[in-house]
């Protein structure tokens, strides 16, 4: 009796908690730290020196911008709605954090570095971004501000726009792997593809779905970046207008908790399009000494990547005006992607391109 | 256990976490910071100036329009993910009725088009 209660449920349980906690902190670090990335990278192309007193290079300025935010005091204005002013950043970060529960990292001795493998992996990924809007638009009712109530609303209007888009070229990602589990989406980019056509199976990066899907890539970023509310589509924080929008009635932690889930959402993002377009954690060329780098070091570079892109998008470009923003949502994207997803179909399915 | 189970119980667990770490350090900014309010500091910002009765007033209905023609294209995404997986099995027959059905929703797009539900200026 009590060898069983251990091997069937306390073991289990506790590996499973290992296996959560090995996940959720190398994220919430990697988002403490790209926060300092940003303002270095945001400094090297203005010709700054980014933030460089605290610690070496100013490497613990994350550490130091969060005990100060936790020692400052919580302010609730006596119009909000305290219940949903409270629940509104708790539940943007933990929506930004429950996303990593399904993206597969590797595999390791034949198993997969996931938390949990679920079939419906992509359709997981894409109600979870979809949920996201709701601490958004929380906070910008609970708030009972003006600004707070436009950016909310501005916010909401933009996600939900790009999220359709972002729907549409998961279609034909979907179409070209036959799959909704992240990790056999990445496993069908291994096998298939241009490289295996072209008969040079080592240089994998060519079955990438990137080359093939190449529009989609792109419309794909840039409906991530309109997603997770990034520069240069970063209308609900204008700061000029709305001084910072949905979030500007918060303070201490409950705005940190803001703070960092659009951080891990950029991440997530990130990750998510390394797995749709880039092959997850596979290495570029099929050799040996690359294939013994383990996967997850593989998908952190890819994440790196895009996540450069992300902070450089945000040094290069003025910010979009709201109807350019909807026109490029609605009257391009939609469009594109609507029929993108009909000629990809038609080509696979006439040329016998189907997957399995 | 079920099967079904065991693959969700991870994000359950994971959700479980994720809502306790995120209550935590809200709870620790309570718990640690001197909370000191008074009528001034509560008051909801507005430049300064004494905030003009309630904000939850009226706004452009576009923003409503933009979530309505959201619910009709997301529900079409979600239509397309079982389509796109079983294309192979459904064929011809699969693939021109989804674009029926994609040529049924581009008329009313195109109509909302025309009649200028997506203009914002």
């Amino acid at each position: 009796m009590e060898g069983g209660f251990w091997t069937d449920f306390a073991w289990p349980a506790v590996l499973l908690v290992i296996k959560i906690v090995a996940v959720i902190v190398p994220v919430v670090l990697a988002m403490a730290w790209l926060t300092y990335a940003e303002r270095k990278i945001i400094a090297a192309v203005q010709l700054r020196k980014g933030p460089n007193v605290v610690g070496w290079f100013g490497l613990l300025q994350p550490i130091a911008d969060g005990v100060k935010l936790i020692f400052k005091e919580t302010v609730i204005p006596s119009g909000a709605n305290k219940v949903v002013f409270i629940i509104a950043p708790l539940m943007t970060f933990v929506l930004a954090l429950v996303g990593w529960a399904v993206i597969p990292f590797g595999t390791w001795d034949g198993g997969k570095l996931v938390v949990s493998d679920i079939n419906v992996g992509i359709l997981y990924l894409f109600a979870i971004s979809s949920l996201g809007v709701y601490g958004i638009i929380m906070s910008g009712w609970a708030s009972n501000s003006r600004y707070a109530f436009l950016g909310g609303l501005r916010s909401a209007a933009q996600m939900v726009s790009y999220e359709v888009s972002i729907g549409f070229v998961l279609i034909t990602v979907l179409l070209c792997a036959g799959s909704l589990n992240l990790s056999e989406i990445v496993l069908a980019q291994k096998e298939r593809g241009l490289a295996t056509v072209l008969g040079v199976p080592a240089l994998t990066f060519l079955n990438w779905y990137w080359l093939p899907l190449l529009p989609m890539f792109v419309i794909f970023f840039i409906s991530a970046l309109a997603e997770t509310n990034r520069h240069p589509f970063d209308l609900p924080e204008a700061e000029a207008e709305l001084v910072t929008g949905y979030n500007v009635e918060y303070s201490a932690f409950t705005f940190a908790l803001f703070f960092l889930g659009e951080y891990m959402n950029m991440i997530l993002m990130s990750a998510m399009t390394s797995i749709l377009f880039l092959g997850g954690w596979l290495p570029p060329l099929d050799v040996s000494w690359l294939n013994w780098i383990p996967g997850p070091i593989w998908l952190a570079l890819k994440i790196s990547f895009f996540l450069f892109l992300f902070i450089l998008a945000r040094a290069a470009y003025p910010r979009y005006r709201y109807d350019q923003l909807m026109r490029l949502g609605w009257k391009v994207f939609l469009p594109l992607t609507l029929v993108a997803v009909v000629v990809y179909a038609g080509v696979l399915l006439y040329a016998g391109w189907l997957p399995k | 256990m079920t099967e079904l189970l065991k693959e969700y119980l991870p994000i359950v667990v994971f959700l479980g976490i994720a809502i306790g770490v995120a209550g935590l350090l809200t709870l620790a900014s309570f718990v640690l910071a001197r909370q000191k309010p008074d009528s001034e500091k509560l008051s909801a910002y507005e430049c300064g100036f004494e905030a003009f009765g309630d904000s939850r007033g009226q706004f452009d209905v576009r923003f409503y329009l933009v979530s309505i023609l959201f619910i009709i294209f997301d529900l079409e995404v979600a239509f397309l993910f079982p389509w796109a997986i079983t294309l192979k099995e459904t064929s011809e027959f699969g693939f021109w009725s989804m674009v029926t059905f994609l040529g049924v929703l581009t008329v009313g797009f195109i109509y909302e088009w025309k009649k200028g539900a997506l203009e914002w200026e």
